[in-house]
C-alpha cells in the first residue's frame, strides 16, 4: 500500500533517497453545491521535483492550502490527476508528510514520544529509529527538552518538534503549510536557518507554503507563483543561489533581489485583481507592498 | 493549595461557624432570637453530637453504606458510560441509534426513578444502587461524547499520515485526548452521586443491608430522616455535615487522580 521509510541515514550527508517526484496536472477543486459550485483550484499544472525544494507563494486566500490537502490526500480533486511517482494519489500515505500551519503535536505526549509517534504506529519501535530520533532531537536543539510536553515549550521550539516528527518518518515528500506563521522575526530567522540546514542534510523532496517572498527565496531551488483565486501557477522562478546560503549573502545579491522584485510584481498584479473584488486580505497585501517598494 | 489560600480558607470556615453559633444562640446572648436561624443547633452542639456518633458503630455503618452505594452506582456509570460515550463520539451509526433514546431518558431526574426501580429490581439495595448510578451516568457519558467530538481534525490527519492505523488512532489520540473529559464528568458526577444516594435512601426507607437493621440498615439519608422523625435536630445537622465532608473527600480523590492521568495539564 504505502511506501514505508527506508532505514534512516544517521550520517545525512550521502541521503538513501531523493524522495519522490509529484505530477500535478490540470487539478480542478470546487466546494459547494452542484450549479452552485465554487473554483478554488482551477486547471492547476505543476511539477515538484525529486529532491528539490519548491516553494509555493501567493496572495493569502488563494487556495494554497486546498491544493495541500489535495497533495496530502486529505481530499480528492473534483478533476485532474495527482501523481506520485506515476501512482495516483488515493489516500494520505506516510510517503507525503505534512506539517501543518500551528503545531499539530500531540499535548499528551512528550517531545520524545512526539517524534517517536510515526515510527511506533507502524511498529518500527527499533533500536535504529530510537537513534535516529536522539540525533533528530540534537539537530532540532531539543535533546534537554525530551520529556516536556508540547505545552511547555516555546512556539520556535514546537516548530522544530513538529519538524523532527516529520522527519524520521522519512517521508518521500514533505509537505510544509506556512511552518513558520505567527513566529516573531527573530524566532522565524532561526527557524529558517535550522530548516535549511536540515534540508541540505537530507535533500528530500520538500514542497513549502509561504506568503513570505523573502522565505520563499532564501529557501527555494524553485519558486511557484500562484494567481488569486481560483488558483493556478501564475510563474514558476527557477533560484540558482549556491547551497548552503546565509541571509546576509543573500540580501546583498543581485540574482536576489532580482527573483524578489519579480515576484513581487507578479504577486501585487494578483493581489489587485482580488483587491478590485473587495479582498480585505488583498488590500492588507497591497498597503504592505506599497510600503516595501517606497522603502527600496 | 498555597499557604495564602489555606489561611484564607481557614479563616472563612471560622467566621461561618462564629456566625452560625451567635445565630443559633442569639436568644441567650443578646436576648432576641433572630429568626429561623435560632432554630438550627449551634455547630458546638452539632460537634459535640458527632463526636458522640463517632463512637457509635451504627453510625459508621450508615456512612459506610451510603460510600458503598456511591461506590457502585458511580463505577457502575464509568464502567459503562465512558465506553458508551466513545462508542457514540466515533460512530456516526450509533450515535444515530443511541442518542435520541439517551436524550429521552436524560432529563428526568434520577430521584424521578425512584418508584419504578424499587419495583423493577428485586432488592431495595440494588434500586438505590441503581439511581444513584443514573445520577453520575449521564453527566459522564455527555462529557466524554463532547471531549471525543472536539478533538481537533488536525490530530487525526497527523497520526493518519504518520502511518496510524483505525486502533492506534482510538487508543493514542482519542483515548488521551478526552482523558480531561472524562475527569470532569467523573468530578461532576460523583457530587451528583451523593446527592443522588441520600434522596433514595430517603424516600425508599433505607433498603434492606446492614447487620444492624432498621435506623442503622439505611446509610446517611436514612439516618438523617430518621432524626428527624425522632425529633434530634443535632443528629440531623451531624448527619448533613458528614455528607457535605465525604462529598468533599470524593470529589478532592478524583482531582488528585484526575491530575495525575493527564499529566501534560498540571505544568503550564
Amino acid at each position: 500500500m504505502h511506501q514505508m521509510p527506508r532505514a534512516p541515514s544517521l550520517h545525512a550527508s550521502t541521503p538513501v533517497s531523493l524522495g519522490s517526484q509529484i505530477s500535478v496536472s490540470k487539478v480542478s477543486k470546487s466546494y459547494g453545491a452542484e450549479g452552485f459550485a465554487k473554483d478554488v483550484v482551477s486547471n492547476c499544472s505543476f511539477t515538484i521535483e525529486r529532491g528539490k525544494l519548491t516553494v509555493m507563494i501567493g496572495p493569502s486566500g488563494c487556495g494554497k492550502s486546498t491544493l495541500i490537502r489535495l497533495l496530502a490526500g486529505f481530499e480528492r480533486p473534483t478533476s485532474g490527476t495527482i501523481l506520485v511517482d506515476d501512482r495516483p494519489v488515493t489516500g494520505p500515505g506516510v510517503d507525503r508528510l505534512v506539517v501543518f500551519q500551528e503545531s499539530a503535536l500531540f499535548p499528551w505526549m512528550s517531545t520524545y514520544d512526539n517524534i517517536m509517534f510515526g515510527p511506533r504506529a507502524r511498529g518500527e519501535d527499533t533500536k535504529a529509529m530510537r537513534a535516529f530520533a536522539e540525533t533528530l532531537l540534537q539537530k532540532v536543539g531539543l535533546s534537554a527538552f525530551r520529556k516536556k510536553y508540547p505545552s511547555q515549550l516555546s512556539g520556535g521550539m514546537q516548530r522544530r518538534a513538529e519538524l523532527a516528527r516529520s522527519m524520521i518518518n522519512q517521508p518521500n515528500v514533505m509537505i510544509l503549510d506556512e511552518p513558520f506563521r505567527g513566529l516573531d522575526a527573530m524566532t522565524k530567522r532561526l527557524m529558517q536557518e535550522y530548516f535549511a540546514k536540515l534540508y541540505d542534510e537530507f535533500r528530500r523532496t520538500t514542497f513549502f507554503v509561504t506568503t513570505d517572498i523573502d522565505e520563499a527565496i532564501y529557501l527555494a531551488d524553485r519558486i511557484l507563483i500562484m494567481t488569486n483565486i481560483p488558483t493556478q501557477v501564475r510563474a514558476a522562478i527557477d533560484v540558482n543561489l549556491p547551497r548552503p546560503r546565509q541571509v546576509e549573502n543573500i540580501t546583498e545579491s543581485d540574482e536576489a533581489n532580482a527573483i524578489k522584485m519579480q515576484a513581487l510584481g507578479l504577486l501585487h498584479e494578483e493581489a489587485m485583481k482580488s483587491f478590485a473584488r473587495g479582498s480585505k486580505a488583498a488590500a492588507d497585501f497591497v498597503d504592505a507592498y506599497a510600503k516595501r517598494v517606497n522603502k527600496t | 493549595m498555597k499557604r495564602e489560600d489555606l489561611r484564607r480558607g481557614a479563616v472563612a470556615i471560622c467566621v461561618f461557624l462564629l456566625l452560625w453559633e451567635a445565630g443559633s444562640r442569639s436568644e441567650s446572648w443578646f436576648g432576641y432570637a433572630v429568626p429561623s436561624v435560632s432554630q438550627i443547633p449551634p455547630p458546638s452542639a452539632v460537634l459535640l453530637e458527632m463526636s458522640r456518633l463517632m463512637l457509635e458503630p451504627s453510625f459508621w455503618e450508615s456512612a459506610y453504606l451510603s460510600t458503598l452505594r456511591v461506590f457502585e452506582g458511580f463505577f457502575a456509570a464509568m464502567l459503562i458510560g465512558i465506553p458508551l460515550g466513545l462508542a457514540m463520539a466515533v460512530s456516526r451509526t450509533f450515535y444515530g441509534i443511541t442518542f435520541p433514546v439517551f436524550e429521552v431518558l436524560r432529563p428526568i431526574p434520577p430521584l424521578a426513578w425512584v418508584p419504578a426501580s424499587i419495583i423493577f429490581w428485586p432488592t431495595q439495595e440494588l434500586s438505590i444502587a441503581f439511581v444513584t448510578f443514573l445520577g453520575a451516568f449521564f453527566t459522564i457519558v455527555i462529557n466524554v461524547i463532547g471531549g471525543a467530538q472536539a478533538i481537533d481534525i488536525r490530530y487525526f490527519q497527523a497520526a493518519r499520515s504518520m502511518g496510524s492505523s483505525t486502533w492506534d488512532i482510538f487508543r493514542r489520540i482519542i483515548l488521551p485526548a478526552t482523558l480531561p473529559s472524562i475527569v470532569v464528568g467523573a468530578t461532576v458526577g460523583v457530587g451528583i452521586t451523593w446527592a443522588v444516594v441520600v434522596a433514595a435512601e430517603m424516600i425508599s426507607g433505607g433498603g434492606s443491608a446492614g447487620s444492624m437493621g432498621g435506623a442503622a440498615g439505611g446509610g446517611l439519608g436514612f439516618f438523617i430522616w430518621n432524626s428527624y422523625v425522632g425529633g434530634s435536630y443535632t443528629q440531623i445537622v451531624a448527619g448533613m455535615v458528614t455528607i457535605g465532608i465525604a462529598g468533599y473527600i470524593s470529589s478532592a480523590l478524583l482531582r488528585t487522580v484526575g491530575q495525575w492521568i493527564t499529566p501534560w495539564l498540571n505544568e503550564g
